[in-house]
């Protein structure tokens, strides 16, 4: 397939989960756009990877495209760990203010 | 290095050694203990002197080496002490004259608690010190610190009553007229160091330093030594410190003021004649500066009321006459004047001194008058001091006067016309002040007439020494036209002299002029001393119309304190006032203030971005990454 259709799915997700960031209070739902941005770029890594592995440079070395999957994997960890992370942070504001309205977390403020 | 002289360290060390007993012990000692502990002290340089003089007398000259004081790659200053015919000669005058001086304190400065009195007597002993350290230096760093050290001790005992604030400010006023003066002998200094590299007057005056000296060079040395005899010297334009250093106590005046400090510039000028024979250029400007100031001051002693101001005055026209004689090279006569000029001066002012101290403290020659029944030694040592200045034969004055006098004739006629008028002019207001004081009828009040009494002896006895040796002084230097081989101080000093009689160019008179003009100062100076005795024998204070014109100028000395205020004080007062309200106030305040301002506007206003939204945080991060991206976009194509 076109490398081109990825980069235009990639980009799409990604400028949801911006706009979503950007626009939405409900903690969780600006949670799941900074997901959706992510996995954005983990297709982006993916879909590069595979064009690559056709390439002469690829071929001299064999670890030169599979580098790249891998990676997806550790992200894929690592944002696990961060979903953990951020949830319980959800929850404890939750717990806290009785809100998820992440414009209410301007206690700091003044 | 066994020659006896290497103990000439001794001479100055005593006075250092009475100046530390009296000034460290001021507490505990009583007045007769620190009077005689500093009078010893003085005593035993001039026993040294003396003998130092015989043995230079006898031909023994010496550089005592000591140690080397500093070394700083080629260039060497070693400490060391030059002992020859010119520096014998003045080291006999301030250790004998400052004997004397101190003998007299001890009964002057009695009124004194004992604490002060041992605090003067151990800068008088300070001041020996450094004016023995200044005239014994083997090269112009060592005096340097005596001249440095002698203007301090000026300082101090110029504010030795320093509760009294116009003391005070004359005491600020003669360091700071003298650091001017200092401030050119310096760079002097450092000019000669930077072309030949040494210090020691043995090595500047060689032959091969003089060589590598241009005729700038030596021009610019001189003239900026000069500056610096200005300043210690009492020159014009920096003389208007000597007459308020009157504030001091009068021994003060007559030991520092009048008798040896101030002779300072004569010693190094004279020291260093070789350099100003080489260079006419500045021997005519010192010839006509010293007859300026000689003028000048004289005019100004005409018309002042106060004893020790016309003294200080005649003091300044004097030391004018010593640069004159530098300045037409008649070395010896200058040197010789300073001699003649320590003793008669040194004698009027502890004269002057005696009748204030008979006078209660009052210096105005108005309110005295009539003193000669009640002082009689005091009026007759006075007396034989006053026609010594004025240059009557054949007291000493005469003889040192005319050599100046015949050398300033054999240099130029109008040089010497002048130079006549000055001291016709010294005549004048010396027996001005001797008939104010001494003769008519007592002006001052009852109490005052009650307590009129001679001095007692040890006021006295210098008076006397002094008078003698202000009536013979004069006879170590007779002309040849009267004696042939007269003039043994000139057949003594020949031998420092002899470089710069070689270079310089020799103008002999005859005999027969030199009896004419000798004559004719002679006369003019009896006629100008009988008249001035005449119009003040009988002065009356009641009939003095106030001054006007020219009188009037010279009762105010020229205005010249009214003159240094408005060019220079007041100028230096309004740049001041400039810097303080504008560039401090406003520049450097406003720059460091505007900081803060600028700082505390800035964040008030950076503030806002901080919302506490969580969206507008994030917008901006987006805002700020895509700009990262544009940028990017434009660096890479």
């Amino acid at each position: 397939m076109d490398i081109k259709a990825y980069i235009a799915l990639s980009l799409t997700l990604f400028t949801i989960g911006i706009v979503g960031v950007l626009t939405r209070r409900n903690a969780i739902i600006v949670f799941m756009c900074v997901e959706v941005m992510l996995n954005a770029v983990n297709l982006l890594l993916v879909a590069f990877s595979n064009m690559h592995a056709a390439s002469t440079a690829a071929k001299a070395l064999p670890t030169f495209a599979s580098d790249a999957q891998i990676f997806v994997f550790f992200i894929m960890i690592v944002a696990a760990a961060e979903v953990s992370v951020g949830l319980s942070i959800i929850v404890m504001l939750y717990r806290n203010t009785h809100s998820i309205d992440v414009n209410f977390l301007n206690r700091l403020k003044n | 290095m066994n020659n006896v002289l290497q103990i000439v360290w001794l001479i100055p060390f005593l006075p250092l050694l009475g100046f530390l007993i009296t000034g460290l012990f001021r507490n505990n000692l009583s007045k007769g203990a620190s009077g005689f502990i500093a009078s010893a002290a003085i005593f035993g340089s001039f026993a040294l002197s003396l003998f130092v003089f015989f043995l230079v007398k006898a031909g023994n000259t010496h550089v005592a080496h000591y140690f080397n004081l500093l070394k700083i790659e080629s260039l060497t200053v070693p400490f060391e002490f030059k002992i020859d015919q010119l520096s014998t000669l003045f080291l006999l005058i301030i250790t004998g004259v400052g004997f004397l001086i101190h003998v007299y304190s001890t009964s002057y400065m009695h009124d004194e608690d004992s604490k002060d009195f041992s605090k003067y007597f151990s800068y008088l002993n300070l001041f020996v010190f450094s004016m023995l350290l200044l005239v014994m230096g083997g090269n112009y760093v060592i005096m340097f610190f005596g001249w440095e050290g002698v203007g301090l001790c000026s300082y101090l005992l110029i504010g030795y009553w320093f509760k009294n604030n116009d003391y005070t400010n004359a005491a600020k006023k003669a360091f700071i007229m003298n650091r001017i003066g200092d401030l050119g002998f310096l760079l002097g200094l450092f000019w000669l160091i930077s072309i030949i590299g040494t210090v020691s007057y043995d090595e500047v005056f060689s032959a091969a330093s003089l060589a590598k000296l241009s005729t700038t060079d030596i021009t610019g040395i001189t003239l900026l030594f000069f500056i610096g005899a200005c300043g210690k010297s009492a020159q014009i334009p920096l003389y208007t410190w000597l007459p308020d250093a009157m504030a001091g106590p009068t021994p003060v005046s007559a030991l520092i003021h009048a008798a040896t400090m101030v002779t300072a510039g004569i010693y190094m000028i004279a020291r260093s004649n070789v350099l100003y024979t080489m260079a006419p250029a500045t021997q005519n400007v010192v010839a006509i500066i010293g007859l300026t100031t000689a003028i000048v001051a004289a005019t100004i002693a005409i018309k002042q009321n106060d004893i020790k101001k016309v003294l200080a005055y005649s003091t300044v026209s004097q030391l004018g006459y010593m640069f004159l004689g530098l300045g037409v090279g008649a070395y010896t006569g200058a040197v010789f004047h300073v001699m003649t000029h320590a003793f008669f001066k040194a004698l009027l002012f502890l004269g002057a001194g005696s009748v204030i101290h008979a006078m209660g403290g009052e210096q105005d020659m108005r309110n005295m008058g009539g003193l000669k029944k009640y002082m009689s030694i005091t009026n007759m040592t006075f007396l034989l001091g006053c026609i010594a200045i004025s240059g009557m034969p054949p007291f000493s004055g005469f003889f040192s006067k005319d050599e100046i006098l015949a050398g300033a004739f054999a240099k130029s006629p109008l040089l010497w016309g002048i130079g006549v008028v000055g001291a016709m002019m010294t005549a004048f207001y010396m027996f001005r002040l001797y008939a104010m004081t001494f003769l008519g009828k007592f002006r001052g009040t009852h109490e005052q007439e009650h307590h009129l009494h001679e001095s007692p002896k040890a006021i006295t006895f210098p008076l006397i020494i002094l008078a003698i040796l202000a009536v013979v002084g004069g006879w170590v230097g007779i002309p040849e036209i009267f004696m042939h081989g007269g003039h043994k101080l000139e057949a003594f000093l020949e031998p420092v002299f002899t470089q710069s009689n070689a270079i310089a160019v020799k103008h002999e008179i005859s005999h027969n002029t030199e009896f004419l003009i000798m004559g004719i100062s002679v006369i003019l100076s009896l006629l100008s001393l009988l008249f001035g005795l005449k119009i003040f024998s009988n002065y009356k204070y009641e009939n003095e119309a106030p001054a006007t014109g020219i009188a009037r100028v010279l009762e105010n000395k020229w205005y010249v304190d009214e003159i240094y205020d408005k060019i220079i004080t007041q100028p230096l007062k309004s740049l001041a006032a400039f810097f303080d309200n504008v560039v401090e106030k406003k520049g450097i305040d406003g720059l460091v203030n505007g900081t803060g301002k600028f700082v505390n506007y800035g964040s008030r206003q950076l503030r806002w971005l901080q919302s506490g939204q969580v969206g507008a945080y994030i917008l901006l991060m987006v805002i700020g990454m895509l700009l990262l991206f544009i940028i990017q976009l434009f660096i890479k194509n």
